[in-house]
């Protein structure tokens, strides 16, 4: 058990070697170099060359390249061409928001997903699984981006249920000690402010959630399907166990199997497919951050971004992969 | 594919893929009874057509203003005589306007999906052919792409390679690369153990004839698969990154992602302008998943009855 979770851990460190090779060549092949990338519209040749020595850009390139994963190990990713804040400042302001988003759309897409899909798999070729599956179908094929304007327009703007933008009403005097606004609201005990918070947070997590809600409600349909059959259900039934304890005894919990691996794989899209959502809602977060550094030509934030995301979706992957380890222990064995 | 054994039906004698039909053959014949395929081929077919034909389907100039007078901060105007889904907020007539876009789209889908067909394949190849070290290689590489998001991946190349069209057409492709490469190496080896490849071998034919003419044709099923279905996520990913400010940034040339990016300053006056590209980005994106996943089914010994 031991072995199999250090080798899984292992197993990162040229994973993340290689990002941090990516993302250091990313920097050098940037249109003009770092130097003007960093300074943007001022550049002038003598600019150029003095932020060329101040950063060591003269020296070999793997004197660079050793300075740029010391500066990176400490999380020094630069400053914010536009505000001068320190990049990992951005990130920090920025992250609290995409992963009150994150888990609110798999918050969503879980809640709804599974039970869907266990249900349409026990009423198999049903009306409900029939209208499962032509759904799943549709919710994988269309673009976040139009579900979200969709969504925007039908209950923001049209009837106006839902806020259309933002995190939080600005009118709101909130005092904020973690920037996750749902629960600053709720240790400030200004449930009001998280209130508003949660409203702010219903359309993008379901715009976001959807994909992932297509995919589970197959996933989970299709693993339901395929346990009901096996011996050992049979054997429950033949042991006389009642049909709800072999329900959730023996169906759900070995069905539950791939679904755990499919939502650990989720979460670390959606901290990507809250790119577009945010950019949508307005919402402030990373995918936002990332959207106007793109516009801006931001580069240290947008570079900070990038691999800030890369690098949490590779863990979550990982820590996703020895956890499915511990809960199927076939998995150990490869 | 079965070229070399239709010829041979003139002389009377018949293959095992003739009796049958051969697998493509067969495909088709079952595609054709797929009413989800048939759906899908003529969404495609006219997706096609429209970008082909866009300069005689469009009733005006995509980029003439004509209608700029008409336009207020807080008004644009809707459908009207000559202007059947209205115009933006330039006044430029949005029927021309997505019909043309329907070619940059078109561009982007096929040529990045060409261009990560052939990297991915000819790794996949390498891969799958020679085994060892060189598949030990390029599949740690893969295992690196795809170790990171797609979209963050191709945001960065085509931040790299500077705005353009171009570039997101590469981006798009390099995120690609490892699907196609993993999907081709893993067919190829599940057909090298195959009995005809055995029996390729023994009456002594070279490696390279074995590979070229008979893993290979045998393994190219999921890939096209895969192709049919990247045409259409290719198609989503270009307007993404146009929706973020990435890719073609020259407004005469009309694109469906730049179009909904505009529009969503105007959502609350005219939000039929986001609308449409959005439509016509499902539609195009539908049909090739249709098309691809009957292709699936149609390839899939599994489903065959």
């Amino acid at each position: 058990m031991l072995r199999f979770v250090v080798r899984r851990l292992l197993q990162l460190i040229p994973i993340l070697f290689g990002l941090s090779i990516l993302l250091f060549a990313w920097l050098r092949l940037l249109p003009g170099g770092p130097a003007s990338a960093l300074l943007g519209e001022r550049a002038t040749p003598e600019r150029v060359a003095a932020i060329n020595r101040a950063y060591g850009l003269d020296q070999p390139i793997w004197v660079q390249y050793w300075r740029y994963l010391q500066r990176v190990i400490r999380f020094d990713f630069g400053e914010s061409i536009t505000d001068g804040r320190p990049v990992t400042q951005v990130l920090l302001d920025q992250f609290p928001g995409t992963v009150e988003l994150t888990i609110a759309a798999l918050l969503f897409a879980t809640v709804v997903g599974i039970p869907l899909g266990y249900f349409a798999a026990r009423r198999h070729g049903g009306a409900l699984d029939g209208v499962s599956v032509v759904g799943s179908l549709i919710g994988i094929t269309i673009p976040v981006f139009f579900l979200a304007f969709l969504l925007k327009y039908v209950f923001a703007v049209r009837l106006g249920w839902l806020p259309p933008s933002g995190r939080q009403d600005v009118r709101i005097d909130a005092t904020h000690i973690t920037n996750f606004f749902v629960l600053d609201g709720l240790l400030t005990r200004e449930f009001d402010a998280s209130l508003d918070a949660m409203k702010h947070l219903i359309l993008p997590a379901i715009a976001l959630g959807t994909i992932p809600l297509a995919i589970i409600v197959r996933i989970t349909r299709a693993a339901v399907l395929d346990v009901v059959n096996e011996d050992y259900v049979r054997t429950a039934e033949a042991k006389g166990l009642t049909i709800a304890v072999i329900r959730r005894r023996h169906v759900l919990r070995n069905a539950m199997l791939p679904v755990v691996t499919i939502i650990g794989l989720q979460l670390g899209l959606l901290l990507s497919g809250a790119i577009l959502t945010e950019r949508v809602f307005a919402f402030p977060g990373i995918g936002q951050e990332i959207a106007d550094s793109i516009f801006n030509k931001n580069y240290p934030v947008l570079q900070g971004s990038i691999l800030f995301i890369a690098v949490l979706y590779v863990l979550i992957n990982r820590v996703v992969d020895v956890l499915y380890g511990v809960l199927d222990p076939r998995v150990r064995v490869r | 594919m079965t070229t070399a054994t239709q010829v041979d039906a003139a002389g009377g004698v018949f293959t095992p893929e003739e009796v049958v039909g051969g697998r493509w053959k067969e495909a088709f014949r079952r595609l054709r009874r797929n009413p989800l395929a048939i759906l899908g081929a003529l969404l495609v077919l006219t997706f096609l057509l429209v970008a082909a034909f866009a300069p005689l389907l469009a009733p005006h100039d995509p980029n003439a203003q004509l209608q700029i007078g008409e336009v207020r901060p807080d008004y644009i105007p809707g459908s009207s005589p000559g202007f059947p889904l209205g115009v933006d907020n330039l006044g430029r007539d949005e029927l021309s306007r997505l019909l043309y876009g329907s070619r940059q789209s078109l561009l982007v889908g096929v040529v990045s999906t060409i261009l990560g067909l052939a990297i991915g394949m000819t790794l996949g190849c390498l891969a799958g052919a020679f085994g060892g070290r060189v598949d030990n290689v390029i599949m740690r590489i893969t295992d690196l792409m795809l170790s990171i998001p797609g979209l963050l991946t191709a945001i960065t190349i085509s931040v790299i390679l500077g705005q353009s069209l171009t570039s997101v057409m590469i981006a798009i492709a390099i995120v690609n690369v490892p699907i196609f490469a993993r999907l081709l190496r893993g067919s190829m080896l599940s057909q090298r153990e195959s009995d005809y490849v055995l029996a390729a071998r023994s009456i002594g034919l070279p490696r390279r004839k074995v590979v070229l003419s008979h893993v290979l044709p045998n393994s190219v099923g999921p890939v096209i698969v895969q192709a049919t279905l990247t045409l259409a996520t290719a198609i989503i990913d270009a307007a993404a990154l146009s929706f973020l400010g990435l890719g073609n940034q020259d407004d005469s040339r009309p694109e469906w992602g730049a179009m909904l990016s505009d529009a969503q300053n105007y959502l609350e006056i005219r939000p039929a302008l986001a609308f449409y590209p959005c439509i016509a980005i499902v539609l195009a994106a539908l049909g090739f998943t249709l098309l691809g996943e009957a292709l699936r089914e149609a390839l899939d010994p599994k489903f065959r009855r």
